[in-house]
């Protein structure tokens, strides 16, 4: 009974993303605005655009994802590394061993 | 874990030392090639889980040391969030060191890249490398030398 | 449908992944189907930036065309790296569940004991 209850819920839980994943934008053209409203425009994206024709001046740096998760986007980075040295943390916890 | 044969340990000796040093350069021009801190601290991480798989759990102890690694991950972490703070006169993690004589111009369009002018991000990226280092590092160790002996 | 390949793709990895954690008693395998469900993320996160036609945004010797777009690529390194956080807690417990109560079977650790 529960295994048939369970067997259910899965099949509800993929048939949801294969329709979301069939209806999403097609592959290669973000920012849902199809090919005209591009043509007119120029970009797909208007902080993106900013950001790669401007990273070189304004960082110094070639690379572009580089300077967004070092500058753009630093404080994330931060929360990452606090997250790794906490992980490690509790590991070091987990397995010690007791000098008898 | 046992240690593995004479020639598993052989070509160990000889290749380790590539594998840390293709690591730091991953490290060191993660501003002009892709990379960057941590992806190049998980490669050389890679060289001390290769050490740790040939050398067996017994003598792994005394070659790789935890109380190394935990001071050189806190060095790290610390050294990043210092460098976060230099800035603070403009903003949190501005970036000071642009132009002038040492550290060169600023390029423009598409070039081959020069090392020193990328302002304070080589330096973030050594710091959080050596962070990412040490980090998985120190699991690799713990849970390698978290077994028993079990006598049959 | 073959133009949202990527995306049946990342379909397929993530209820695999569920798959994994909803129906195994083994505690390794329960541990498996999350990093297969991380996976799938962080590949829908790839693949939401891909610009048709556009190169890495690298400006060191680049060719002279449109550049992916480069945020997505950011968020996924963070997400990798608290995925190898997570994922190495997680085992750390399942040693300690064994030493505690000397079987790894999700059906037998459930009692508060001791």
């Amino acid at each position: 009974m529960n295994k048939k209850i369970g067997f259910l819920a899965f099949a509800v839980v993929f048939v949801f993303l294969f329709l979301s994943a069939i209806y999403m934008h097609p592959f290669g053209e973000p920012d849902e605005t199809g090919m005209d409203d591009y043509m007119i425009r120029g970009y797909y994206n208007e902080t993106q655009d900013k950001w790669v024709g401007g990273a070189q001046n304004e960082t110094g740096a070639n690379n572009v994802v580089t300077s967004v998760v070092f500058d753009y986007r630093g404080f994330d980075t931060l929360g990452e590394a606090t997250v790794l040295f906490t992980a490690v943390a509790g590991v070091g916890l987990a397995l010690r061993r007791r000098k008898k | 874990m046992k240690e593995m044969s004479k020639i598993v340990r052989t070509i160990t000796n000889i290749l380790y030392s590539f594998i840390i040093i293709f690591g730091f350069y991953i490290i060191m021009h993660g501003h002009l090639t892709p990379g960057g801190g941590f992806q190049g601290g998980a490669v050389v991480a890679s060289a001390f889980a290769l050490l740790a798989i040939s050398y067996g759990a017994l003598k792994i102890r005394r070659m790789l040391k935890k109380e190394n690694f935990s001071v050189s991950e806190c060095s790290g972490l610390l050294a990043f969030i210092g460098l976060a703070f230099l800035g603070i006169s403009t903003a949190f993690f501005y970036n000071f060191i642009t132009g002038g004589a040492i550290f060169g111009n600023i390029p423009a369009g598409i070039n081959p890249g020069d090392l020193n002018t990328g302002g304070v991000i080589p330096l973030m990226n050594i710091a959080v490398g050596v962070e990412v280092l040490s980090a998985i590092g120190l699991i690799i160790l713990y849970m390698f030398t978290a077994g028993r002996e079990v006598k049959e | 449908m073959m133009e949202h390949f990527p995306f049946v793709a990342v379909v397929i990895l993530i209820s695999l992944g569920v798959y994994a954690l909803m129906f195994k008693r083994n505690l390794i395998k329960i541990v498996i189907g999350v990093c297969l469900i991380e996976s799938g993320v962080n590949l829908f996160l790839i693949t939401l930036g891909y610009v048709k036609g556009g190169i890495a945004p690298i400006y060191t010797h680049a060719p002279d065309t449109r550049m992916v777009l480069p945020t997505p690529q950011a968020l996924t390194l963070t997400s990798i790296v608290i995925g190898l956080a997570t994922t190495a807690l997680m085992l750390s417990f399942a040693v300690l569940i064994y030493r505690h109560y000397n079987s790894i079977d999700a059906k037998n650790v459930r009692r508060l004991r001791g």
